[in-house]
């Protein structure tokens, strides 16, 4: 545990390309990419199919089917079937990233009150005004819900992704466990890593929800709270479990 | 990558996958049914005092958060494990289960309506065998549903084992990845992802015949 925290607390290893906050900084890079890629793609297409009822047999598919896929798995086919490099594993990545987006948006629209929609209608609101106004607002707790979703599994399995050679903070544990078991950059160096990467996890995860609680209109968020009650009635759904990681 | 005609290979391998298969399950499995059997009496606890849930249900949101890689290498600082011992894959994976179905189970047991418990407690049902035989039976269907994500996604993760030398199946993609072979890689995933699939339906399968009320009341029309 103290060689751990040794390493961990080393400034050698807080400086230069390939130092921890370098790490921090790409790892951080890598899932800002991929997760905006995903967001662009879902977000649209999630917003579609909610809003037209059209293709939900996509959303629930993709989430159950991906839920099997072991990521390594996923990661390591890729580059063998293309090359080495950045492209393949952020392609690896969005694919991950697509499904708890995708089924946080869709979620989001159709839980959309029934009868707020039709008032909106009845307004004289076109179909398109109505998803752009109405809907989407009224969405966004469970679309960033999405998106929260899948930054953390993006960070997860970038970390893994080290293997297939990305950089990052996985770097750290698969070059410790190369170094082997009794060098001075083995475990320790490994254990760092982790550690380091749960904190990422966490302080990304923290960093969210205060953004979710920041954007969401004031309006949604007190109306989810006073149905709060009447959720508990409800029987519990597991539709928007997300998954470890 | 070299994809060859895969029943040589397949053929002159058929132990090991069957090995890899078994340590798979293994690896996998124990935890899954470890971490039901603790979650059970953690969500009643967390049903029943709003401290318990106060505590346990944000404990579990932050340690579903930290990355399978992390916590399986943090398990040897941790417990002082080797640094191949299988609990280091098992005890995340035990702890990402609990983390699922703690929430689930607690959920599950406060939605239980107040006049179904009261009615059992009326008829002369002691708390202890109220709770086995009437709540815990009507939380079955949430419970299955979480130990289905939670089935499922270890077999997967399991794999993520291999990085550090622990894997199960994982062990022939990450060989398959080094040697560049490409069967031996997609015979892996496939083999993950189909046994997830299987197991997946069973616990659907057994969830529908230890509930037969549920069915009975979608025939009827009945309201859940």
């Amino acid at each position: 545990m103290n060689s751990t925290f040794t390493w961990l607390f080393d400034p050698e290893h807080w400086s230069g390309p390939t130092g921890i906050p370098a790490r921090i900084l790409e790892h951080l890079g890598y899932t800002a990419l991929t997760v905006l890629i995903a967001a662009v793609i879902a977000v649209p297409l999630g917003a579609i199919i909610g809003h037209t009822g059209r293709g939900t047999f996509l959303v629930a598919g993709l989430s159950n089917g991906l839920r099997a896929l072991p990521e390594l798995g996923l990661l390591t086919l890729l580059v063998l079937l293309t090359y080495v490099g950045l492209m393949p594993v952020v392609i690896s990545l969005v694919i991950l990233a697509i499904p708890p987006v995708l089924a946080g948006t869709y979620a989001g629209i159709r839980n959309v009150d029934r009868s707020v929609v039709d008032a909106a209608h009845g307004m004289g609101m076109r179909g398109s005004t109505v998803l752009l106004q109405v809907e989407l607002p009224n969405a966004l707790p469970l679309i960033l819900g999405g998106i929260r979703a899948a930054t953390l599994q993006v960070i997860a399995t970038a970390t893994i992704a080290a293997y297939v050679s990305l950089g990052g903070l996985g770097r750290f544990v698969i070059d410790g466990n190369n170094a082997g078991a009794g060098s001075p950059d083995g475990y320790p160096q490994m254990a760092a890593g982790a550690i380091v990467v749960a904190l990422l996890a966490l302080a990304v995860e923290g960093v969210l929800a205060l953004v979710e609680r920041g954007v969401v209109s004031p309006g949604v968020r007190n109306a989810s709270k006073t149905q709060r009650t009447s959720r508990l009635r409800r029987r519990p759904t597991t539709d928007l479990v997300e998954n470890p990681t | 990558m070299n994809i060859d005609w895969p029943w040589p290979w397949l053929e002159r391998n058929l132990d090991d996958i069957g090995t890899a298969t078994g340590e798979h399950l293994y690896l996998a499995l124990l935890p899954v049914l470890a971490g039901l059997l603790i979650s059970v009496p953690l969500g009643w606890a967390s049903s029943r005092w709003g401290v318990a849930r106060g505590i346990l249900v944000p404990l579990a949101g932050v340690l579903y958060t930290i990355p399978s890689l992390a916590l399986i290498t943090l398990v040897p600082l941790l417990m002082g494990t080797r640094i191949i011992d299988p609990l280091n894959v098992q005890v995340p994976l035990a702890i990402y289960t609990i983390a699922l179905l703690v929430r689930s189970v607690s959920d599950a047991l406060l939605a239980v309506p107040g006049e179904v418990t009261a009615a059992a407690t009326a008829v002369g049902y002691r708390p202890f065998h109220r709770f086995l035989t009437v709540e815990l039976p009507l939380a079955v269907p949430v419970i299955i549903a979480g130990l289905r994500v939670a089935v499922v996604s270890a077999m997967s993760l399991t794999s993520v084992g291999a990085l550090v030398g622990i894997g199960g199946l994982g062990g022939l993609i990450t060989e398959g990845f080094l040697r560049n072979n490409g069967v031996e890689l997609v015979v892996a995933i496939i083999l993950i992802v189909v046994i997830a699939l299987v197991i997946d339906a069973l616990l659907l399968l057994v969830g529908r015949v230890i509930t037969p009320w549920s069915r009975a009341q979608q025939r009827t029309g009945a309201k859940a």
